[in-house]
């Protein structure tokens, strides 16, 4: 029997929704237009179907998460990803932690700095900037936060300007979003 | 919309002559989709099985149970009839099953999102939620999470701008 993934992996799992997706040949117009902000027409994932069924807020959040994610200027790619990471361990996302540590590791071409946080969590052996925004990220995503603003002037003390700490708010703020739905929504199981 | 205008803006006490009005002005499109996602998930045209009273005093619950007071009061201003209960966290539902049920989702959710199992999610249904509810509900917490998140991580920015 294939059980839910409990440890984090840098391997994606197959994510299985909890609740019954939408389907898709019963798609509303205003479902079909919410979808297709995100997707090739070609194949559209349980997760996007299961979130069609509240198209008004899919319709808005797909054009944020890429807005955040993958938007000009700021933050590098990979150090938006650290956000992501840092904020899926404090939720124990299995799923968005595998895919978001995926990319960091293939930015960055370093898969040591996220083995290090899916052992050591918070305690990870990083280098200086690195800690401050996994310290950063993480305390942000407690419930209530737990960030100070030493930590924001830890952040500008490893050389990060108000654009760039501004991006790693959005990025983590948006996975404490992410991972209450894809977390609370579904299980995350190993690909056959 | 002016972008200081936004929810986001003003519960962070961020205006447009603020240290931090540059960086927020680079990331304007991010505000007006924070902005839209907030009428979206509060305010909805098609509020299905959760209504915008009650979307409003879950929404204030989750700003208490952030200790987020600014966004606490802003969710208030949005209060109808039957908002109020919801947003007392003394109130546990009472002998209504589905209010029940969704509030102890959303505490669950909205502070230990880590423990969140499949049984919880098949709680919901059995207390009457469809599975379109259940997504309503969930982008309902999830989107204040992230929205308090925000204003939170800006009040420290501009402690340091």
């Amino acid at each position: 029997m294939n059980e839910p993934i409990k440890e984090f992996t840098s391997s994606i799992p197959f994510w299985q929704p909890r609740v019954i997706p939408l389907e898709l040949e019963q798609a509303s117009d205003e479902q079909l237009d919410a979808m297709k902000v995100t997707v090739s027409n070609t194949k559209i994932g349980e997760y996007t179907l299961v979130l069609a069924l509240d198209p008004e807020t899919l319709q808005q959040r797909t054009p944020l998460f890429n807005g955040i994610m993958y938007g000009r200027g700021g933050l590098s790619r990979a150090e938006t990803e650290l956000g992501a990471v840092a904020a899926s361990v404090v939720n124990r996302c299995i799923y968005c932690a595998a895919v978001h540590a995926n990319r960091y590791s293939q930015l960055t071409k370093d898969e040591s700095v996220m083995d290090s946080i899916f052992t050591d969590g918070e305690d990870a052996d990083l280098d200086e900037r690195q800690k401050a925004l996994l310290g950063f990220a993480t305390k942000l995503s407690k419930c209530p936060s737990e960030a100070t603003r030493s930590d924001v002037e830890r952040l500008v003390d490893n050389g990060l300007s108000m654009g760039e700490i501004l991006d790693l708010v959005l990025s983590a703020s948006l996975f404490g979003w992410a991972n209450r739905l894809m977390h609370v929504l579904g299980d995350p199981l190993h690909q056959d | 919309m002016d972008i200081f205008e936004t929810i986001v803006a003003k519960a962070s006490g961020i205006s447009a002559d603020s240290p931090l009005a540059g960086a927020l002005s680079l990331r304007s499109d991010i505000l007006h989709l924070t902005e839209n996602s907030h009428e979206a998930s509060l305010r909805p045209n098609h509020p299905g099985g959760l209504s915008h009273a009650e979307r409003a005093g879950l929404a204030c619950r989750i700003a208490k149970r952030n200790n987020e007071e600014t966004l606490a009061r802003h969710y208030e201003s949005l209060f109808s009839v039957g908002s109020h209960a919801l947003a007392d966290t003394d109130f546990e539902g009472g002998h209504d099953t589905r209010i029940k049920a969704i509030l102890r989702h959303t505490d669950l959710v909205t502070l230990n999102p880590k423990d969140v199992k499949a049984e919880d999610v098949s709680a919901l249904k059995s207390a009457g939620l469809n599975d379109a509810d259940i997504v309503r509900l969930s982008e309902l917490i999830a989107f204040i999470a992230y929205q308090i998140r925000v204003v939170t991580g800006l009040r420290l920015m501009a402690q340091v701008a």
